[in-house]
């Protein structure tokens, strides 16, 4: 704070400070207290709010927990998050590594603009890309049809469709971090360990992978909990089995007009978001602010 | 004496330059071996062939009397020491010394037991659990020779490792380096661009310019012999008149320039009518010599006292062409300098000076 003030004078310093404070209480407190508020409420007509009924309970949480398949469909986002995550990482790292040490600098600007053009477009149309592509009768099933891969067309909508356009969507938000953290590794690193003996596997394991650590938790904690918060994808790309918490939160919020219990769910995912974002942290041996870095 | 690497007619080619020209070489087993030139003379792109991190475009290096053609960094029985170390930051000392022998797939108790021997060899006994970052230049430095040394390699390549180091420090670890050499017996073969150090450290230098070999000898043989124009101007300091060949006779040559003629020793495709130069060191250019030959006028223009020495700066009056001069004066013989400002006689004799081919 003293420092804020030192550098930027008084007043400045002073401006800076209340615009963080605005940001901490109006757009971060204030909200998710209200939704709080509203998840421990029961569902009541305007007129009997603050009548003997109304109060704070767990009704809307026990709700979820005792619903026959909702509580399933929250493990399953948690499950199918945690994979996207995963196979975003697994396409990222070999693209972000040979950028990051490979390529010639021509080759990565160009890779880069073409990995950035698509986000150009609106998401909801880069859904609908995917949502032509994996049509039964879409140009995939021909393609493989033709090719003789397949015998006849599989339908794709469904948990496979989620998994490939969630990934698809959020390729950059895992492949920027890494890419980032690997180009800062000093070359020198991966000759000296193939010098001394190494094989590609044991340089990535031993100088590679620690080294972009902070990207990779980083990367997985943006993938993790867009993918955990998505509602566009499965919308589009989903079947009926294959539905997504954020749909049920929709669903309360404006088909049942149940806000309370939508806010309830909501404020699950939030919790479990902020689990899923510790425990990788810890998992990576990451703190907070060096991820956030 | 065997050969421990052996470069037979070798060649660079990058897409549009030739980084090494048609070389060979040989390296004898057991000695320190530099190879000398400015930056950007294709030495370190040599190293890294002999590492295998570059294939070379034609020719064949053996190391061992092994062809090492197909085969790859980490199968070659070369260790590197990189200009910038290449320390693994996030491990140990004892776990980058050890790293090579983690490969090689030994167990870990045995590990931390050869990286503490390895410790006390670079005198850095019970700094295994320190983090390289924790470590001084100079310390880094060993920790380094240490990793290469720990896989027993049969050759120890060294990329200029002593460039980021100050004077002091920089020459406490040459001797070092030196030591440590003949202590292990392993073959190194040590990049500079640094004449001093290669002097100073090599049982033999190879002094390389434009992706040319120009030279490979003993130190002594460099200083007093030079075989080319290149490696008398490179390596040490020297005085330079240039001019025509008017006669040779035996092994010496009569060289016409601006300044007089001048009589050398000479290297043996040298010919009467071509260009060439005459070297002569600072310190074989002395005052007072009687013989008739090899003497010229000059004037001296300043005195930089070095301590054992003096550097006189002198030059050789010319309407068109005036010659700068540089004399070596043992400080006992400083009451002799000539002051500044005054014409005096100076001259050497033939047997120190060296007539080269110069375009």
């Amino acid at each position: 704070m003293n420092e804020i003030t030192q550098r930027f004078g008084k007043h400045l310093g002073g401006c800076f400070i209340l615009l963080v404070l605005f940001w901490l209480a109006g757009l971060v407190l204030v909200p998710n207290l209200t939704m709080l508020d509203f998840a421990l409420r029961p569902n009541l007509p305007a007129a009997q709010l603050g009548g003997p009924k109304d109060g704070y309970l767990l009704d809307n949480f026990l709700y979820l927990w005792n619903h026959p398949s909702h509580g399933w469909i929250f493990l399953k986002t948690v499950w199918s998050s945690a994979l996207v995550t995963v196979l975003t990482f697994v396409i990222c790292y070999p693209i972000a590594y040979w950028l990051g040490q490979v390529s010639t600098p021509r080759q990565t600007s160009a890779l880069l603009v073409l990995l950035t053009v698509p986000y150009l477009m609106n998401e909801v149309l880069r859904g609908l890309s995917w949502y032509i592509i994996l049509a039964f009768d879409g140009p995939l099933n021909a393609a493989l049809v033709h090719l003789g891969l397949l015998s006849e067309p599989v339908r794709w909508y469904g948990d496979g469709g989620v998994l490939a356009g969630m990934a698809y969507a959020y390729l950059l938000f895992m492949l920027l971090p890494i890419y980032n953290a690997v180009s800062t590794l000093d070359h020198a690193q991966i000759d000296a360990a193939r010098d001394l003996g190494a094989g590609t596997v044991r340089i990535h394991r031993r100088v590679v992978l620690p080294h972009a650590k902070v990207g990779i938790a980083t990367g997985c904690v943006f993938t993790f909990m867009l993918a955990a918060g998505s509602y566009m994808a499965p919308a589009l790309l989903g079947a009926p089995g294959s539905r997504w918490f954020t749909q049920l939160i929709y669903d309360w919020f404006f088909e049942s007009g149940n806000w309370n219990r939508g806010a309830a769910y909501g404020v699950t995912l939030l919790v479990l978001c902020l689990i899923a974002v510790l425990g990788m942290l810890r998992l990576f041996q990451v703190n907070l602010t060096s991820a956030v870095k | 004496m065997t050969n421990t690497v052996s470069l037979l007619d070798v060649e660079m080619r990058f897409a549009a330059s030739l980084a090494i020209r048609r070389m060979s070489l040989e390296v004898r087993s057991g000695e320190f071996f530099s190879i000398l030139g400015p930056s950007g003379c294709g030495k370190t792109t040599l190293l890294r062939m002999i590492a295998g991190f570059l294939q070379p475009t034609a020719g064949r290096i053996f190391i061992d009397g092994q062809d090492m053609r197909d085969i790859p960094a980490n199968r070659r029985s070369t260790a590197m020491i990189f200009q910038s170390l290449a320390l693994f930051p996030l491990m140990p000392v004892w776990e980058n010394i050890a790293f090579g022998l983690e490969v090689r797939g030994m167990s870990k108790a045995r590990r931390r037991q050869e990286a503490e021997r390895l410790l006390e060899l670079i005198a850095l006994p019970g700094y295994g659990e320190r983090m390289p970052h924790e470590l001084s230049g100079g310390q880094r430095q060993r920790v380094a020779i240490a990793r290469a040394l720990a896989i027993e390699p049969k050759v120890l390549l060294l990329d200029e490792p002593l460039s980021a180091l100050d004077l002091k420090l920089r020459q406490r670890m040459r001797a070092e380096l030196r030591d440590l050499q003949k202590r292990t017996g392993v073959t190194f073969i040590y990049i500079t661009h640094d004449q001093s150090e290669a002097l100073a450290m090599s049982d033999r230098v190879a002094v390389m310019s434009a992706g040319e070999l120009q030279q490979v000898g003993e130190p002594l043989e460099l200083y007093t012999n030079p075989a080319t124009a290149f490696v008398a101007e490179f390596v040490g300091e020297n005085n330079i008149m240039s001019g025509t060949v008017v006669d040779t006779f035996g092994d010496y040559a009569v060289l016409e320039g601006a300044h007089g003629r001048f009589v050398g020793r000479r290297s043996a495709n040298l010919q009467p009518q071509m260009k060439a130069r005459l070297y002569v060191r600072p310190e074989s250019l002395s005052l007072n010599r009687q013989e008739p030959e090899n003497r010229l006028t000059a004037v001296s223009k300043r005195f930089d006292f070095e301590g054992a020495f003096a550097t006189a700066h002198a030059v050789v009056p010319h309407d068109s062409d005036p010659l700068s001069v540089q004399l070596a004066i043992p400080h006992q013989h400083l009451g002799e300098a000539p002051d500044i400002g005054k014409p005096f006689v100076a001259g050497f004799s033939r047997q120190d000076a060296v007539v080269l081919a110069h375009e």
